[in-house]
């Protein structure tokens, strides 16, 4: 298994410098400097201060050394300072919002697969019956559906139609003043839609994944054999076929990581949630640079790193991936 | 071979549904500027947030325009991005997948390692990020989407090429001294295209959802321009008053990303029974 992990971690080495090549080239993209954009609102500033700007972010420096230099930085999770007024370090403004953003990822992959492995399983063992009809139509469904105008139309149901749940931020104004069970209901209403939405995603996708594995493995040798045994049909389903078809899953599970982490982009600025996507989203907005590329590069890690957990995670599971 | 074909995608009243939405989306675009009753970006302030009526079947926008105008012009921008973006993104994914799977070894490697890498990246974060950097207008947003989105054509052409590359045909072409341009692009790709062309159906759908999302957001095509992303923008804004903003734009987006990709799964099964 050590050894598994080693061959692992040293094939996330390169994969890292490629995450870093990559920043650095859609930096450098940009017409003219990126310091212009800070220089050019200011009519004051003369070539002089231009220059200085330039040799405070290496930018006269040559591309390899510069790239070498924003690397060893990095290395240190140093990632610069922000663009904007406040001149804070890039790195403390993404890591006060980073427990955000993954605490409702991490909801929304738990919810994703409590509701798609039942709805994938019972769909497969009534094959063509009316529940894996509906399944089907649900499927093509949220495969199209713009989880954004969703988003609106839920908002608009619930928050302002019915007024049962909050539609803005993570906590009520008067949060701080409740008592600690009703700040925790408070904090979970406010919940409710962005996690239900941000789950939606990837729902169709692991149902599908889950019922087109479990037909396979029904098909499977030992499936037979269980049955001829004369097992149950319920111990066949649930404790052979579901064992070996859960497996693939976790797989599944660390693929959908980069589209969770893109869609809290989406979600966060609709619901207006203090996490990393929204400042994505702010920045992006601002031309905050260092922040920008500060959170690519985190979005890229944490990709690499739910990969990770996902293929480990996967030979704990099933031995025969640790030997060949 | 072609007749069974459409025998079976005909019989597929999934994709024949998807082609009717998929067509007449062609024809909505094509007459927009018949079809549509008012010209979209006309501004009348004394008809503000009207309500759907006689007048303006979908109601009107914060500016007095016309909704369903907006929408049937907006169906042109969602066309041209689907197809200039999923143009874009073939372009790359099929020269790099077939030169990785037709050279093989380092050449491959190095393609594929890019590939992997690229694909660490959150999609809508690499997106979000360039448009930092460049300006949000309509040729930026396909251009984006679609170098953005290639990684998954790289990787169906690569493996088409590396079954094809071994087959008589292709050392036929050898033994008459075809050059390796020549073998890659006249003889191997059109074998590899059924897959490729699925894909891009499937790839049209996901650059019209990604173009709404960064309309919608505001980074993506800008006002005045109409674009369906863009008008729920304004049904955001204006959640509590105009429910007809947030409902039928959404509902264009919902219909078209259904019609291609049920355009697409038909088109895979009738290529490729075996698929199914």
């Amino acid at each position: 298994m050590l050894s598994y992990l080693g061959k692992r971690l040293l094939f996330m080495a390169p994969m890292l410098i490629g995450i870093t090549i990559i920043c650095f080239a859609v930096m450098h993209l940009a017409p003219g400097s990126p310091t212009d954009l800070q220089t050019q609102m200011n009519p004051r500033a003369s070539a002089e201060a231009k220059e200085r700007l330039r040799a405070l972010y290496d930018l006269d420096k040559p591309l390899p050394q510069q790239y070498w230099l924003w690397v060893k930085k990095l290395a240190v999770l140093d990632l610069g300072r922000s663009f904007s007024p406040d001149r804070r370090p890039v790195s403390d403004k993404i890591l006060e919002r980073l427990p955000i953003t993954v605490t409702l990822n991490v909801l929304s992959l738990l919810l994703i697969v409590a509701i798609a492995i039942p709805i994938g399983v019972l769909a497969a063992v009534h094959q063509d019956a009316w529940f894996d009809r509906a399944t089907s139509v649900f499927v093509f469904i949220g495969f199209a559906m713009p989880t954004f105008w969703l988003a609106l139309l839920l908002m608009i149901l619930f928050g302002i139609h019915l007024g049962w749940l909050p539609i803005s931020g993570i906590r009520s104004l008067n949060a701080e003043y409740m008592r600690p069970a009703a700040a925790f209901w408070d904090l979970v209403r406010h919940l409710i839609l962005p996690v239900l939405l941000s789950a939606f995603g990837g729902l169709a996708g692991l149902s599908r994944y889950m019922r087109a594995n479990m037909l396979e493995v029904i098909r499977q040798d030992y499936i037979m054999t269980a049955r001829a045994k004369g097992l149950s049909e319920r111990t066949v389903i649930y404790r052979h076929a579901l064992r070996n078809a859960l497996l693939p899953v976790i797989t599944i599970l660390g693929l959908s990581i980069p589209g969770l982490i893109g869609g809290s982009v989406i979600f966060e600025t609709i619901f207006a949630i203090p996490g990393m996507g929204q400042l994505f989203y702010m920045s992006v907005m601002a031309r905050d640079y260092p922040v920008v590329m500060g959170i690519l590069f985190i979005g890229a890690v944490l990709t690499l790193l739910g990969n990770l957990i996902a293929d480990v995670s996967y030979a704990l599971a099933d031995p025969r991936i640790r030997v060949s | 071979m072609r007749s069974d074909f459409w025998r079976r995608f005909l019989e597929n009243r999934m994709a024949v549904a998807g082609s009717v939405v998929v067509l007449a989306l062609f024809v909505v675009s094509l007459f927009a500027p018949w079809l549509a009753p008012y010209d979209p970006s006309a501004i009348d302030l004394e008809k503000v947030l009207m309500p759907p009526s006689g007048d303006h079947w979908l109601g009107t926008d914060p500016l007095g325009r016309d909704v369903l105008s907006r929408m049937i012009w907006g169906a042109r921008i969602s066309l041209k991005v689907g197809f200039v973006a999923t143009g874009i993104a073939i372009l790359i994914g099929a020269v790099l997948g077939a030169v990785a799977g037709y050279y093989g070894g380092w050449t491959d490697a190095v393609i594929m390692r890019f590939v992997d890498i690229m694909l660490c990246f959150p999609a809508f974060f690499l997106i979000l990020a360039v448009i930092a950097i460049l300006e949000p207008s309509i040729w930026n947003i396909m251009l984006i989407i679609g170098v953005t989105g290639w990684m998954g054509i790289t990787r169906l052409v690569r493996a088409d090429f590396i079954s094809l590359k071994e087959r008589d045909f292709v050392l036929a072409a050898r033994v008459i001294g075809a050059s390796d341009l020549r073998i890659i692009f006249v003889h191997i790709l059109p074998n590899a295209m059924a897959s490729v062309l699925v894909t891009a159906t499937l790839g049209v759908a996901g650059a019209i959802l990604t173009e709404s999302a960064l309309s919608f957001l505001g980074i993506g095509v800008q006002p005045p321009t109409p674009s369906w992303g863009n008008i729920l923008t304004a049904g955001k804004d204006n959640i509590d008053i105009a429910w007809w903003l947030s409902l039928y734009p959404g509902l264009a987006i919902l219909v078209t990303v259904l019609g291609y990709n049920l355009l697409g799964e038909g088109l895979r099964d009738a290529l490729d029974p075996r698929l199914r």
